[in-house]
């Protein structure tokens, strides 16, 4: 936001606060509620006191933010590979855009956008080899599309319906994705991180050339399992690449209220590892870091930190408001579009154009399109399927429920139209 | 075969599935070169190298983390958790992802593990040495749960565990690591049954439901009503998670009724849904009302560690209540 935005953000706070305690006073039973709703206060980000906030200079970079290639700077890549990672990203984008809305319509429960994160997602995945293994966060459909799963799994995950991998047992964007190594996501912040160790260190056991990668945000940092992961790493120079995802918001909680270091990186060096900022936004630098990081872990030199910097555009999920905690924000990040920047790169190279584009957008949105009519009519997971995988084999007293369900209630469960998720 | 101890016998079970599957590996605190603060794991980095016996920072909330990593990778973990009252740290890993994995990834990722962790009161450790955890797994979906009572078992049902295809917590009633010592086979093939409990003592008259130390307070409790005249009936249920719901069921009709005895707090305790089960199948057959013995609702103490423990004598009133109903 600029400086004369912040001040006015200020001056909002201040009644908003006066307005909360107004509201928080103890009630009679005849007063009234206030006639308008209490403004919120908003968090107030200065720029030249954070030094995290909006500074891209030491960042590592390739291409400039007007989209120029940087002096010296190449990406390494040929043309084909380099079209396909902006495929994945505008898949990406077209797909969050396409299941936000299909959330706002009550077609599916629950989404997570990424919007803005699309450079940080797609640059990794093109760093793994298939025999690597993933953890990834819940917020990297670019990672998964440039890795190759199917779209219509994503999209069939987002329905939970039969041909959901997961059989509709967790909530949407929970992904699990065995044929790519991309193990199950769960929702409790950082207990993947550790788990990604204990993988590189199978790896290792079992005498595989594979790494590990795992992906968390700025708040994963706070969580016990990065201390337990990244330390253990440390001592046991596990093939571990640790990619914090450094979208600068954790729910409504900034990134200077979840930790007083510098950088997220460098906490890297308290566990004996190197650490590297890399500018998020900048695709062909999130490859270049990735790349260098798996390299070192598969040529056995240990783990490495990186922090990719970008900005979460969007709310946290379709549950959550934003302007609630940063007002209807005209940061300077929600211009630095990924996507619009390495577009520019691409015709700066002569490698895109404009029907190239639209041809582009056209051919993504028939096909995620198709994925949504597919599964919305495919049917529910079987009634079964609340009972099986609990265990390899269904026990006696599960089979013992599942049966007594089915005699007293019969198999005609509809799905409650009204249920909405409140995170 | 020679006598052996509860804590031998889980060394032997571990280096016998260590020698015939090189994907077990053992990690955990102090289980490497000090072999385990109660010498489980003796020997084991000696004979399969650090990097299958790992000793790992002080983090259990890391060692079980790591062990989910290894194991959706394909390894079979055993890992340790040093004493029962520190597994908190690894409630997450344990209830959020272990027990879950199979399930929320439709069987795509598994965690066939064992988490290894002595229990119980007994030793004179005070409120940090000595506590008993297992309802609180019991009432996770998707973990088995498993007390051995004496050597025998334990070898065979840690075998049995770490070739189980899904997670097994093993809770190593610490009391009697030492004492009793027991033939144990030491075939490799030898295991014992996951999900199958034994009748310790056969008798007509009461049943008393133990599990781990609790077992021989049992019987001794049985050894007492005999001089009343009572025939007691002993059922250690191995494991608790899947219950041996059928032998329960089948040990009360025989007898009408039923004490159930466990050392770990008494309100909603693991014992309550045994006597939960009771009521709601077997309430027909019941000559009189269940009792529970059980430890207090509180903390569990360090110099009075002899009175908050369950005693055959405490069971005895448990025995004489219900055969006087």
């Amino acid at each position: 936001m600029s400086r004369k935005d912040g001040k006015n953000d200020g001056e909002k706070r201040q009644g908003g606060r006066k307005s909360r305690s107004k509201q928080g006073a103890p009630r009679g039973p005849g007063s009234k509620r206030p006639k308008t709703p209490p403004k919120t206060p908003k968090v107030e980000r200065n720029p030249r006191e954070n030094p995290m906030s909006g500074a891209t200079q030491d960042l590592l970079q390739v291409i400039s933010e007007g989209g120029k290639a940087l002096k010296g700077k190449k990406s390494g890549l040929s043309e084909e590979l380099l079209l396909g990672m902006y495929r994945s990203m505008v898949q990406t984008r077209l797909l969050d855009e396409r299941m936000i809305n299909l959330q706002r319509q009550g077609r599916i429960g629950f989404y997570v956008p990424s919007t803005g994160e699309e450079a940080s997602q797609v640059g990794s995945a093109l760093a793994f080899e298939e025999e690597d293994w993933i953890y990834p966060s819940y917020r990297v459909p670019g990672l998964f599309l440039q890795r190759g799963v199917p779209i219509e799994r994503m999209v069939a995950n987002c329905f939970g319906n039969d041909a959901d991998l997961c059989l509709g047992r967790q909530m949407p964007v929970h992904y699990a994705f065995k044929d790519q190594n991309i193990v199950s996501i769960s929702s409790p912040i950082g207990t993947h991180i550790v788990q990604a160790t204990g993988t590189a260190m199978a790896q290792k056991i079992k005498g595989s050339s594979g790494v590990t990668a795992v992906m968390f945000g700025d708040g994963g940092t706070s969580s016990n399992d990065f201390h337990s992961g990244m330390n253990l790493a440390g001592v046991t120079r596990a093939p571990c690449v640790f990619i914090c995802t450094n979208n600068q918001w954790a729910i409504s909680v900034p990134q200077e209220k979840q930790t007083a270091s510098k950088s997220f990186a460098i906490k890297a060096k308290a566990y004996g590892m190197p650490g590297v900022r890399v500018d998020g936004n900048d695709v062909l630098a999130v490859y270049k870091a990735t790349k260098s990081a798996v390299d070192d872990a598969r040529a056995g030199k240990g783990p490495t930190l990186l922090e990719l910097v970008t900005y979460r555009r969007g709310p946290h999920s379709s549950s959550d408001d934003p302007t609630r905690y940063r007002g209807n924000q005209a940061d300077e990040w929600m211009d630095k579009d990924p996507i619009l920047r390495f577009r520019k790169y691409l015709e700066n190279q002569d490698l895109w154009s404009e029907v190239q584009e639209n041809a582009l957008h056209e051919e993504l949105k028939a096909g995620i399109n198709a994925s949504v009519k597919v599964a919305e009519n495919a049917p529910q997971p079987a009634l079964e399927t609340l009972f099986t995988d609990v265990f390899e084999k269904v026990p006696p007293y599960l089979r013992e429920q599942y049966e007594t369900l089915v005699q007293d209630e019969g198999t005609g469960h509809e799905p409650d139209p009204d249920a909405a998720f409140p995170l | 075969m020679s006598q052996i101890t509860l804590v031998q016998a889980v060394n032997d079970a571990l280096k016998e599935e260590m020698r015939s599957d090189n994907d077990v590996v053992v990690l955990g605190e102090d289980v490497g070169v000090n072999g385990g603060v109660f010498r489980c794991t003796a020997d084991l980095v000696e004979e399969f190298g650090e990097e299958r016996v790992i000793d790992t920072p002080l983090s259990e909330s890391g060692i079980i983390g790591a062990a989910i990593g290894m194991a959706v990778y394909g390894l079979r973990p055993v890992p340790e958790i040093q004493f029962s009252d520190f597994i908190w740290p690894a409630f997450d890993q344990i209830t959020s992802e272990m027990a879950k994995m199979r399930y929320r990834s439709g069987s795509q990722f598994t965690c066939p593990m064992v988490i290894r962790t002595p229990y119980g009161g007994g030793i004179r450790g005070g409120l940090y040495h000595s506590q008993s955890p297992e309802a609180y797994f019991t009432h996770t979906s998707g973990l088995t749960v498993v007390v051995p009572s004496d050597p025998y078992d334990a070898k065979g049902l840690l075998k049995a565990a770490i070739r189980s295809p899904d997670p097994v917590i093993f809770l190593e009633p610490k009391r009697i690591y030492r004492a009793p010592k027991m033939e144990v086979p030491e075939d490799d093939d030898y295991i014992v049954e996951i999900g199958k409990a034994a009748v310790r003592r056969e008798g007509t008259d009461f049943t008393i439901t133990a599990y781990g130390a609790m077992v021989e307070v049992a019987l001794k409790a049985c050894e007492l009503a005999e001089k009343k005249g009572w025939n007691g009936e002993v059922l250690d249920l191995r494991t608790l998670v899947p219950l041996d719901e059928e032998s329960l069921i089948a040990s009360v009709t025989k007898t009408g009724r039923l004490v159930t005895l466990q050392e770990a707090p008494k309100f909603s305790g693991y014992s309550s849904e045994l006597s939960a089960i009771v009521a709601e199948k077997a309430i027909d057959v019941m000559e009189a009302p269940i009792r529970r013995v059980a430890g207090f609702d509180v903390p569990f103490p360090y110099t009075l560690e002899h009175v908050y423990m369950p005693h055959a004598e405490r069971v005895l009133k448990a025995v004489d209540d219900v055969m006087t109903f």
